[in-house]
């Protein structure tokens, strides 16, 4: 508990359990850290990553052995992916109990090997202090990622012996590189100098690296003028009202930003790791640029994509040197690119049908968070969402220009994620307006955290894009086999109001779109959580889009003809 | 639809870790995990206090994906480092075998002829065996183990390959 406080520790996400009673015990009556009881060890260890994304800090988790630790190996995974820093501590049955399949008895550090960053089984009381310093450390530094200390109960009570030190010396390991070499710095500044058609294309990385990251970001677009894009991780490091914004990119990102990274001549990456939903199809990739990597992780750089120059070190440090290294450069003129890039946003690849063809009432899905946005974005709200099509929208419609405000399941998209990664959020952010952009299927997978915000009054939103459909997956089966919607629908649906009464919470209906303004605005005067069951088209697809197996230039936008079947190559890339 | 598969080189790896529990499971389940290969694999502690252990692993993959492993194994908190030996420059390469042949009259004599050629030595012996204990690079003991084939052999240990760089310099 006192290593706990020592890291500054204000929150703990957890569950009680018979291997971690000796903890809980010691928690019962601890002022300095604030226990949170949730319904379901997932909703722990999202709840920590939603804390940490917003906050920076790391997220704690502490559950018990066995089926504890197994519910919680989602979120790890979950933060694995997205380099979320989470120390997450699990109970294990006692030392002399381990391998006998012991009562709630799991390799818990065996399961979690490939999906945390680092783990530990601490089998001696003396090595408990330097393991949880160290596990904190790795956490936090380098690439975050979540680290796992698994503690059997005979060591959780047990003394350390004052006079025998632990082996741990912690020091000598681990320690990342930050800074890149000025060789590289100067190769890199000459490469962006000489560019006629830069791109930015950043990631999750930048806002991993700080608030100072954005800020430099920002400098360095000023001062060379070249236009960015980023990943779904990165929404929120460069400004959405930005003239040189581009939008998102990948496969349901905007027609502007895909053409403009098939078309550059330099792309710069920062922070952001070349996922398959951001490249399409690889050989069809940015084909003529010179690519420019800087990621803290050596083997991000070139695993997917060969680059012409891979520079190692932190985001943060490294846009620092490349300001400093440029000096008093002048910029190019880049008149002609921002010319055709225009004329890409021309083709106003956002822009939807106003009416559903099949459901002509309904409201439209994109104009519902349209709405949303124009009706928050005054209070700088923090999204959260979960994952299928209603995420995509949110990523589309919804505006972000600062770090830490966007909370989403990307890498390895997690349905669930959303509900309890807005407790989080809430919970370190306590006058911020939160809102978790939902689908009716998603939101069902961790339902059972309606209980957790009730009991820590805590006034979460969340907004169902309600279309009774696993929207994502329709989508993918219309495209790719024939509108066979095997097991896409949602059936027996919970009443979302009467579901939202039932915990203490507010629950607003919205059909008609009439009402969605007034709705928003009924959501956000309530002071306590509320659920908003907004029912939206049925049959609305996520477009723009890049269907499997295409390239950046070959996007389906609205308008075009969707539907048919695929080969087996194509099928083969979902 | 067809899987494709690249070509692949041959490489040695010398990776240096922390002597702590599950590093093995760790390393030996990235290669799992990301579809490496393991050709062959050593390890043993190196310091006088057991807190550092050498790791051999021999692999083939295509360049681009020999790069990914020594980054991957990098990135694991308890690896201190990763030496290509295939790319580091002259090197040596050292495997030891366990051959027990078994066999009367003309191919006895044979096979303890062919044994001295080879250099092995002689660890076990009955009036119809011999576990012969033989060192050297891995394709003379290819060669060693398929002229014993015909010698009758009954079955082969073999250590997997270590390596060090030639030369004045460590790794």
């Amino acid at each position: 508990m006192e290593c706990l406080v020592d890291q500054d520790v204000e929150f703990v996400f957890g569950y009680p359990g018979g291997a971690v009673l000796p903890i809980y015990d010691e928690l019962f009556g601890e002022e300095r850290i604030r226990h949170i009881l949730v319904r379901h060890e997932a909703g722990a260890a999202h709840a920590a990553e939603g804390y940490a994304r917003a906050t920076g800090k790391p997220g704690v988790v502490l559950v018990t052995s066995g089926p504890g630790a197994t519910n919680a190996v989602t979120g790890i995974a979950d933060a694995f992916m997205d380099s979320i820093p989470m120390v997450v501590i699990t109970g294990q049955v006692p030392t002399g109990l381990i391998g006998t399949d012991a009562f709630q008895e799991a390799d818990t550090v065996g399961i979690t090997r490939h999906c945390s960053k680092h783990n530990y089984l601490v089998k001696d009381p003396a090595d408990l202090k330097a393991t949880l310093e160290e596990a904190f450390r790795i956490a936090t530094t380098g690439r975050p990622g979540p680290v796992v200390v698994d503690i059997p109960k005979d060591v959780q009570i047990a003394v350390p012996s004052e006079n025998r030190a632990s082996k741990l010396t912690a020091a000598h390991r681990y320690a990342p590189q930050m800074a890149a070499s000025p060789e590289q710095i100067i190769e890199a500044v000459d490469m962006l100098a000489g560019a006629e058609r830069p791109i930015f294309y950043t990631g999750g990385g930048v806002i991993n690296s700080g608030p100072q990251a954005t800020e430099l970001l920002r400098q360095l677009q000023d001062i060379t003028g070249a236009p960015v894009t980023s990943t779904l991780m990165g929404l929120g490091c460069f400004s959405n009202t930005h003239p040189d914004w581009l939008g998102m990119l990948g496969m349901h990102g905007t027609f502007e930003a895909n053409m403009a990274m098939n078309r550059a001549d330099v792309m710069i990456c920062i922070g952001a790791r070349f996922d398959d939903r951001v490249t399409g199809r690889l050989d069809a990739f940015s084909p003529d640029s010179k690519k420019i990597h800087i990621d803290i992780d050596r083997s991000s750089i070139n695993k997917n994509v060969p680059v012409d120059l891979g520079i190692v070190g932190d985001c943060a440090t490294v846009l620092g040197q490349m300001i400093e290294a440029w000096g008093e450069r002048k910029a190019q003129d880049l008149g002609e690119w921002k010319a055709r890039i225009a004329g890409w946003r021309a083709r106003e690849c956002l822009s939807y049908p106003e009416k559903s063809k099949k459901d002509p009432d309904a409201i439209m899905p994109q104009k519902a968070v349209e709405r949303l946005y124009a009706l928050t974005h005054d209070r700088s709200p923090i999204i959260t969402t979960e994952v299928g099509q209603h995420q995509m929208w949110a990523a589309q419609y919804f505006g972000f220009d600062k770090p830490n405000k966007w909370l989403t399941s990307g890498g390895l998209g997690t349905m669930g994620y959303g509900m309890p990664a807005a407790i989080g959020a809430q919970l370190g952010h306590p006058d911020a307006l939160v809102i978790d952009i939902a689908g009716e299927a998603s939101i069902q997978m961790n339902i059972q955290e309606l209980g957790t915000a009730s009991q820590y009054r805590l006034p979460i939103k969340i907004f169902i894009l309600n279309n009774e459909y696993m929207g994502m997956v329709r989508q993918w089966q219309e495209l790719t086999y024939e509108s066979r919607y095997s097991n896409s629908y949602s059936d027996s649906l919970p009443d979302f109001v009467a579901l939202a009464e039932a915990y203490g919470w507010k629950g607003i209906r919205i059909q008609d779109e009439k009402d969605l303004d007034a709705g928003i605005l009924r959501m956000m005067e309530h002071d306590g959580p509320v659920i908003v069951d907004c029912c939206v088209a049925k049959d609305a697809n996520c477009l723009p889009m890049i269907p499997s197996g295409a390239a950046h230039t070959e996007m389906l936008l609205y308008g075009d003809e969707v539907g048919g079947t695929m080969d087996d190559e194509a099928k083969a890339l979902v | 639809m067809k899987i494709q598969s690249a070509a692949s080189e041959r490489h040695v790896l010398n990776v240096t870790v922390d002597n702590e529990p599950g590093i093995l499971a760790k390393i030996t389940g990235l290669f799992t995990a990301r579809g490496y290969n393991i050709d062959s694999l050593t390890v043993a502690d190196i310091t006088d206090d057991h807190a550092v252990s050498r790791i051999t692993v021999v692999t083939n993959g295509p360049p681009e994906v020999i790069d990914q492993i020594e980054a991957q194994l990098e990135r694991l908190v308890p690896v201190h480092g990763v030496t290509d030996l295939t790319t580091a420059g002259p090197h040596v390469e050292r495997e030891l075998a366990l051959i027990k042949v078994c066999g009367k009259g003309d191919a006895r004599v044979e096979a303890l002829r062919v044994a001295d050629i080879f250099r092995a030595s002689v660890v076990d012996t009955t009036t119809e065996s011999f576990v012969f204990e033989l060192t050297g690079a891995p394709d003379k003991i290819d060669s060693f183990i398929a002229l014993m084939r015909g010698l009758g052999l009954v079955e082969v240990g073999r250590s997997g390959v270590v390596g060090m760089i030639r030369g004045a310099t460590g790794a």
